[in-house]
């Protein structure tokens, strides 16, 4: 099974075990993983589901479309290199993926 | 069951998840009751006339949390139980009976009942075809004929109207959307907004009709065939979809005497006017919570952001930390391949700042009293959004002058408080 783990920003990690097809974000949500807010629902509406993906990882992930680069800009903690929107990342087969919250999402 | 009591919240939609969520994560130890009377797991609404209708996502993917979220953090979700009669004592503890016999009994009630579809009276509405939009057993229901269907009339011009046309002309059926007003979203966006969706949405194949006088709903056979307006004319449909707005659930609150007031009126805390009871979400009737608004300018929201800010404020009230509900509204709107988001309450604007970019497919427009920023709808437009969503926030100013011009970043000539540059 495809595994997320979460890392907030005081370094506490939570690794939840995730669906292929769901997004990085509703695992998250679902499971009850702080530090995703999410109010939008993954409609790519609010950029409250940033997060820093590790780097080694980041690669192998489809790269972000246009909309979703413009939102990160509007985040509530600067965008760097790693960031995403996880609504936007989908779990797929064998996933092992890394990412880690910032200290705010609002 | 009656030997729970804690807190009871009635309703299981966004405030009501979370009210529960957020009293679990600032500490409240009470039994906790979450109750919806629709037969479905807590699920979000928004995606129903959108992504869930246009076959994108799944219906799993609308529930908000697993079973094992709700029994770790010890809240007890009830489904298929409608509150039909509530007894309260004036300390604000009492049971609540459901139809099916049920009782609840409670020492505090949180009412997150929402809103129901408004609807409409008119000859034909009852016929089979003629549709709602407001819960899942409705999108079920739509996304179920969707595909046997043809020409389908959408009746209202707001938000889930448009939205559930966009979906359905996407999916390949002929819309034709009525509006019985002048302009499209009259409610919720000012003029040069509502001619642009217009414009954008008639290029996209929805036949819009403006000022329509619907007179009845024909029926063909046993079926709807068809809606008849006023000028004569008959535009086919073998689905109608009536999408006119919501009326606020105040019954249950106003059979406990709580004062409503389109809504049940609440305090900046979320408190009824028992001092106790909370209300949350599309029921509420709440003082204006925006930064600076008039004293005594009341508002009710019909939004995800609402729901969830004020549950936020509800549990601080709840747990015995009051804060104050300040926030700035905000709201989107996804119609086809249109991104419409709204930052802010334009009411009130006496002047408008249009930012538009064809060649890029986006579209703003800002909002000012007299000098100050008060709100932007943005379509396709998130860097303008969130920069003036970020703005309100700061109590920052955008220069009129200066944001006419769609090639300058908003983030850029924003100015703080203090005078700097953000």
């Amino acid at each position: 099974m495809p595994t997320i783990t979460y890392t907030d920003d005081s370094g506490e990690s939570r690794v939840v075990a995730a669906n292929v097809g769901d997004s990085v974000m509703e695992t998250a949500v679902r499971n009850g993983v702080p530090g995703i807010v999410a109010e939008c629902g993954g409609s790519l509406s609010c950029a409250t589901c940033h997060v820093f993906v590790d780097e080694a990882e980041l690669a192998q992930l489809p790269a972000m479309e246009e909309m979703e680069d413009e939102m990160l800009w509007g985040a509530a903690v600067d965008r760097r290199d790693t960031s995403r929107l996880c609504c936007q990342i989908k779990v797929s087969d064998d996933m092992d993926l890394h990412v880690t919250t910032p200290e705010t999402q609002v | 069951m009656s030997d729970a009591a804690g807190l009871l919240i009635l309703g299981s939609s966004q405030a009501g998840v979370q009210l529960a969520v957020s009293l679990r994560a600032l500490g409240y130890d009470e039994p906790i009751t979450l109750l919806g009377e629709e037969n479905h797991r807590p699920y979000q609404r928004p995606a129903l006339s959108k992504e869930y209708l246009q076959g994108a996502i799944t219906k799993e993917s609308l529930i908000y949390r697993t079973q094992e979220y709700w029994d770790e953090h010890r809240i007890d979700v009830v489904k298929n139980e409608r509150i039909i009669r509530i007894d309260k004592r004036s300390d604000g503890s009492g049971v609540a009976h459901s139809m099916s016999g049920r009782e609840f009994a409670f020492d505090r009630l949180a009412l997150t009942v929402g809103a129901r579809a408004r609807r409409l009276l008119l000859e034909g509405v009852d016929l089979p075809g003629v549709l709602y939009l407001r819960n899942a057993d409705d999108a079920l229901e739509l996304k179920a004929r969707a595909p046997v269907v043809k020409d389908v009339v959408v009746i209202g011009g707001g938000f889930i109207g448009i939205e559930a046309a966009a979906s359905l002309a996407r999916m390949g059926r002929t819309v034709t959307l009525l509006e019985a007003g002048p302009r499209l979203v009259g409610r919720a966006v000012g003029e040069e907004t509502s001619a642009y969706l217009l414009e954008h949405h008639r290029a996209r194949g929805i036949s819009v009709v403006l000022d329509a006088d619907v007179r009845r709903i024909v029926a063909g056979g046993d079926r709807v065939a068809g809606v008849e307006l006023a000028d004569g004319t008959t535009i086919r449909a073998d689905l109608v979809l009536i999408g006119v707005g919501v009326v606020p659930n105040t019954e249950l609150a106003e059979s406990i005497g709580l004062a409503c007031d389109n809504g049940i009126t609440v305090d900046r805390w979320a408190i009824a006017s028992d001092g106790v009871t909370v209300a949350v979400g599309d029921v509420a009737n709440l003082p204006n919570p925006v930064p600076g608004a008039p004293e005594g300018d009341r508002v009710r929201f019909e939004s995800v952001n609402n729901a969830v800010e004020q549950a936020k404020v509800a549990a601080y009230a709840i747990t015995g930390r009051p804060e104050d509900y300040q926030g700035i509204p905000w709201f989107w709107s996804n119609q086809g391949d249109l991104k419409l988001q709204i930052a802010g309450l334009s009411t009130g604007h006496t002047r408008t700042v249009v930012r538009r970019d064809d060649e890029r497919g986006k579209f703003s427009v800002l909002y000012y009293r007299g000098d100050a920023i008060i709100a932007a709808d943005c379509v396709n437009a998130p860097l303008d959004f969130m920069a003036v969503k970020a703005a309100l926030a700061a109590r920052a100013s955008i220069p009129a002058e200066q944001a006419a011009d769609p090639s300058v970043q908003l983030k850029a000539i924003t100015v703080t408080s203090s005078g700097e540059h953000s």
